[in-house]
């Protein structure tokens, strides 16, 4: 199922891009959420996901809304909870579940787990555990696609706990004296493992940051898709133009603990109860109904498209074989 | 005209980006200045502000984004003002670029040159020998060239070849050292060691400066009757396994050395290797000269102390050669 597929062209016009737009969206946030729901609330529990689990459950307009305004030349480089973004460079989920278990069908054949894969073929650069290491690898994708004449942006994500780290500054620096086509995405989810974002930082936003390095940046609602779909667009036009980097933080909320092992008791009841209601899927959906874009059956019914692709994707993926212990010493250098 | 093992890697660094236009350079005071110790003095000029990058003082930035240029299949060399300033960028070194290929199959190849080594007096943040923080991280190699001859054909490798390189350039050797280069292209290849003394009595392998204190020791030591085999190993990692073995198997006495501190050196390792492989050749303990385990002191008198010498090489030799 491709998200073309799934776009009905209501309207015409301005509102008719609108609507092709969230369709999209709609779409890539529901797989990601269901593929995570699938990884956290099923296979981590039947014991059938080697290690850590990290999702963006509450994120998914960030990845989505961002990477959707990708060009083939565009170098992306999402962090852990920004699994859309594999989606949408066509990544089948599939290989993302085969990856979760570990499997020779994963990104990384079994050599690394969960979100640490990419895929240069696709533009895609694997992070790293180490917060904010792909700040500064990003500034230099961006050196390469200017240094190859190419119109070409780095994507770069990370969330608010990253932006502590040595690398992030020194990454948001080169690129900016450089001025290179960077654009800086923060999901702000509002807690870094258990350390919440006033511990973090004494500024108020991550954007504040931006100008302190002579980047412009924008907070913008991270839970509404259109609205982060709108503030990239001015981002990546910025950076295209040949402007420099720019800075976009999206104010969410990790509507998860840290990872599958982590009740999250840190976050206060409040929290949850008050972002549940801003949910970025709900959302989206409510708005394109009222704006006669879909039907509740509509919704309904792609909703099953996208669990029968998750069954196939999973079902692909068990019959993935494990890598052959064989295979240990290679690719350790070029062989 | 002698070619000094500065201007050799200078030669190499200049012909290889003549060569191909993907290969560019990323350091501090790389451009205008030609770099704290001259190195790429000129290439400003010659190749422009696209190649040569002069950035802020970010060692971490200055490796990470050489590793994203490398992903997308450029070559930067990146230069570390001094090797003691590596650890700044040892992240983005041992988990980025070291990793890659392993985890999903991407190349990043870059060099990162760190002028390394004491014996200037530059104190303990501008003598350091920290080559084994990287031996010791499996998706690196590593190189530490003795000669110009070898400086020059390293380097050119270097950049050639598609994983990451951190290539150790001795500081005391550059304006120490020449010979006449060949006027033609040429490599030297990693990963290969190199008898630079042939002999019977027992096998000095070392590498970097302490060659030519090798060299000086098997000098006094030949007019004693004892003959000295020198390997120069050239390339760290991957280590020449073979040519440490062979060596031994030859004369079956080994002394190791190294300018590097002792606890988790070189010499530790090729000891291991040694017992492992060719025990049944060995004739006698495998000894080791290094610098004891203290940062590098910054005084004449302690510098000295500090280092290996010909002198206390000839000594160990001695006793070896008796044993």
């Amino acid at each position: 199922m491709s998200a073309a597929e799934l776009i009905t062209p209501h309207v015409a016009g301005i509102a008719g891009e609108q609507a092709a737009v969230a369709h999209r969206c709609l779409y890539y946030m529901s797989l990601m959420r269901e593929v995570e729901d699938r990884i956290e609330r099923k296979l981590y529990r039947q014991g059938k996901i080697i290690g850590g689990v990290y999702v963006g459950r509450g994120q998914e307009a960030i990845p989505v809304g961002t990477s959707l305004l990708a060009e083939p030349d565009d170098v992306l480089l999402p962090s852990h909870r920004d699994m859309a973004v594999f989606f949408v460079r066509g990544v089948p989920a599939a290989r993302i579940f085969a990856q979760y278990m570990g499997r020779v069908g994963g990104l990384t054949r079994g050599r690394d787990g969960n979100m640490h894969m990419g895929d240069m073929k696709l533009r895609i650069v694997s992070i790293v555990s180490a917060m904010a290491a792909c700040v500064p690898v990003a500034a230099g994708a961006a050196l390469a696609l200017k240094y190859q004449g190419t119109r070409g942006v780095a994507f770069c994500y990370f969330g608010d706990g990253a932006t502590s780290r040595g690398d992030w500054h020194e990454g948001l620096n080169l690129a900016s004296v450089q001025k290179l086509p960077v654009v800086f995405i923060c999901n702000n989810n509002q807690y870094a493992y258990s350390t919440p974002v006033s511990k973090q930082m004494a500024c108020r936003d991550v954007a504040d940051r931006g100008p302190g390095y002579g980047i412009p940046a924008e907070v913008v609602d991270g839970n509404d898709v259109l609205a982060v779909y709108e503030a990239g667009r001015r981002a990546v036009a910025h950076a295209r133009a040949g402007e420099g980097p720019y800075l976009l933080e999206c104010k969410t909320f990790r509507m998860t603990g840290h990872s599958a092992h982590d009740a999250a008791d840190y976050v206060p009841k409040d929290l949850w109860d008050q972002w549940a209601k801003l949910d970025p899927i709900a959302r989206l959906e409510t708005r394109m109904i009222e704006n006669g874009w879909t039907t509740q059956a509509e919704c309904e019914a792609a909703r099953a498209r996208i669990l029968r692709e998750v069954d196939e994707a999973v079902a692909w993926a068990e019959n993935s074989p494990y890598p052959d212990p064989a295979t240990l010493l290679d690719d350790v250098y070029e062989q | 005209m002698p070619t000094t093992y500065l201007e050799a890697i200078r030669e190499g660094l200049w012909e290889e980006m003549e060569r191909d236009p993907n290969v560019f350079l990323i350091g501090e005071d790389i451009g205008i200045y030609g770099g704290a110790f001259k190195v790429t003095a000129g290439f400003l000029e010659k190749f422009g502000e696209r190649r040569v990058v002069d950035t802020p003082i970010s060692e971490s930035a200055i490796v990470g984004a050489s590793i994203g240029a490398g992903l997308m299949g450029l070559r930067p060399v990146a230069e570390m003002q001094f090797s003691d300033f590596i650890s700044c960028g040892f992240d983005q070194i041992v988990n980025f670029a070291a990793k890659c290929r392993y985890r999903w199959n991407a190349a990043v190849p870059i060099v990162v040159r760190a002028p390394s080594g004491g014996g200037i007096h530059g104190g303990p943040f501008h003598s350091q020998n920290p080559e084994m923080w990287f031996v010791r991280t499996p998706g690196l190699k590593v190189v530490a060239p003795a000669t110009a001859y070898d400086a020059k054909g390293l380097i050119k490798s270097a950049i050639r070849d598609n994983d990451p390189v951190l290539f150790f350039e001795h500081k005391g050797l550059y304006r120490r050292i020449k010979e006449d280069l060949p006027s033609e292209d040429y490599t030297v290849p990693l990963g290969k060691a190199k008898i630079v003394r042939e002999g019977s009595s027992l096998s000095i392998i070392t590498y970097g400066a302490m060659v030519w204190v090798a060299l000086d020791a098997a000098e006094q030591l030949a007019a004693e009757g004892i003959d000295c085999e020198v390997l120069d190993l050239r390339t760290l990692a991957p280590l020449d396994r073979d040519a440490v073995c062979e060596t031994a198997r030859k004369t079956s006495k080994v002394l190791l050395l190294h300018e590097d501190t002792q606890t988790g050196g070189l010499a530790g390792e090729l000891a291991a290797t040694l017992t492992e492989r060719v025990w049944e050749y060995l004739d006698g303990p495998i000894v080791r000269v290094t610098a004891p385990d203290t940062p590098v002191p910054f005084s004449p008198p302690l510098e000295e102390a500090f280092l290996p010498n010909a002198e206390k090489v000839v000594a160990k030799a001695r006793w070896l050669h008796r044993y």
